[in-house]
């Protein structure tokens, strides 16, 4: 591949990871004033900042890529659904607080993993945010970990409620480890990371964490797939309308 | 008795860079811009001062967040622009640097004193666990010195601090977790 080929491969890689958090973080912000109390409104609204911190850190390396003069808020303001990214998991509606601490859970041990191998990036940049990011994400888990336990080994409810939650988003982890044409250059370049390798060490950890919490670990059956080409749920038309909607009103509007 | 001092290799290092400067009169400016978030401190203390340096008569300063989310950043960035306007230097760029990450041993032995008289632990009033991770109890309370406390919340008032309260006092405090 030649250097230019590979400049722009980094470039959309660090929007759909930025996408990734953008997303995510988003819908974790949507917990500030309804967590369920104090202590836990503040902690989602600081890891929505965390996820957000990162969406602008791998938005502006993308923007300085494309040496088009963009700037992040391009990459999180102007772009449309298809044109987003994300995995699928991370734009579905943050549901009741068990859902919400599950998809963390299934999210967290992936980001630790992926985290760990982006550390070792060639590019410099993504291997700094990275560095960054796995300091935040192993606080991310220890809470999302602990809360899941809680949960599940907790009151005939709670344990119902974790239990529907992890069996309708099971189906949305396998896309987590596919590897598609740009990852695997990447990843055969030493810049990206082979999430496909991810797969065992994911699911040992999740097993072993979610059998503690004398949860069932759902067998792998029915999957949803598509939100690296674009192809989402319904769900994030309806979240990029809350998102973009100032700055589509106003545009280039400051204060 | 005659103390030994026990400075932390990173702060060392940085305390040095400071000393052997060429441009110390706008480190000393930098000392009135304080973290909007921790007033007590400033960004010297805080550590996210990382560099200045003076290229064809411009000022670059060079700072680190703390956390990536850190919502202080933009307005730390207002502030050293206008301390520095302030001192009829007007040509001024901020700079951001990610690598290395910020680390809470940067932090300055008189910012950790300062954030225990202004009621938050310092990083070094805990000792983190086994996995490296902030602990869960026993750090001192800022209040009344006691190790008899425990987490309340993993987050405090931001991402920097975890929430504990004292199991002596009674006093809840922010502790300013070691990353």
């Amino acid at each position: 591949m030649s250097e230019q080929q590979l400049k722009q491969a980094t470039l959309a890689y660090a929007v759909r990871l930025g996408d990734d958090a953008l997303v995510l973080g988003h819908r974790i912000s949507e917990w500030v004033s309804y967590g369920p109390f104090l202590e836990e409104d503040i902690a989602y609204g600081n890891v929505a900042l965390d996820y957000i911190g990162r969406a602008r850190m791998l938005y502006s390396y993308a923007a300085e890529l494309s040496g088009e003069g963009k700037s992040e808020d391009d990459f999180a303001y102007t772009r449309n659904e298809r044109e987003f990214s994300n995995l699928l998991i991370n734009e579905l509606p943050k549901g009741d607080f068990a859902y919400s601490q599950v998809r963390q859970l299934l999210v967290d041990v992936y980001a630790s993993l992926f985290l760990t191998q982006l550390l070792q990036s060639k590019d410099a940049t993504l291997a700094a945010i990275a560095a960054k990011a796995i300091k935040e994400t192993r606080y991310h888990l220890r809470r999302s970990r602990d809360w899941v336990l809680r949960l599940g080994d907790g009151t005939e409810e709670s344990h119902r409620r974790t239990q529907v939650a992890l069996d309708s988003l099971w189906g949305y982890s396998h896309e987590m480890f596919e590897l598609d044409a740009l990852e695997q250059q990447l990843a055969d370049a030493g810049i990206g990371v082979d999430v496909s390798a991810l797969r065992e060490s994911w699911h040992a950890k999740v097993s072993e964490i979610l059998t503690e919490a004398t949860l069932v670990v759902p067998e792998d059956g029915w999957k949803v797939r598509g939100g690296r080409e674009g192809y989402h749920t319904e769900n994030l038309g309806h979240l990029l309308t809350d998102l973009q909607f100032v700055h589509r009103s106003y545009p280039g509007c400051q204060w | 008795m005659e103390q030994i001092s026990l400075m932390p290799k990173e702060q060392h290092e940085r305390l040095q860079q400071r000393q052997q400067a060429d441009v110390a009169a706008i480190w000393d400016i930098l000392d009135a811009v304080k973290d909007p978030e921790i007033p007590a401190l400033s960004i010297w203390d805080l550590g996210v001062l990382r560099d200045v340096s003076v290229a064809q008569e411009r000022v670059r300063i060079t700072i680190t967040p703390t956390y990536s989310g850190c919502p202080a950043m933009d307005a730390i960035r207002a502030d050293i622009e206008t301390a520095l306007l302030d001192a009829g230097i007007d040509r001024v760029e901020v700079k951001t640097q990610l690598a290395p990450a910020w680390s809470s041993e940067w932090m300055s032995a008189s910012g950790q004193e300062k954030l225990r008289n202004y009621g938050i632990a310092p990083p070094q009033d805990g000792e983190n666990d086994d996995e490296g991770l902030a602990p869960l109890a026993n750090v001192r309370c800022p209040h009344c010195g006691s190790h008899n406390s425990h987490c309340i919340s993993e987050f405090g008032s931001t991402a920097c601090k975890a929430l504990f309260r004292c199991d002596d006092c009674s006093e809840p405090f922010d502790y300013f977790k070691r990353i």
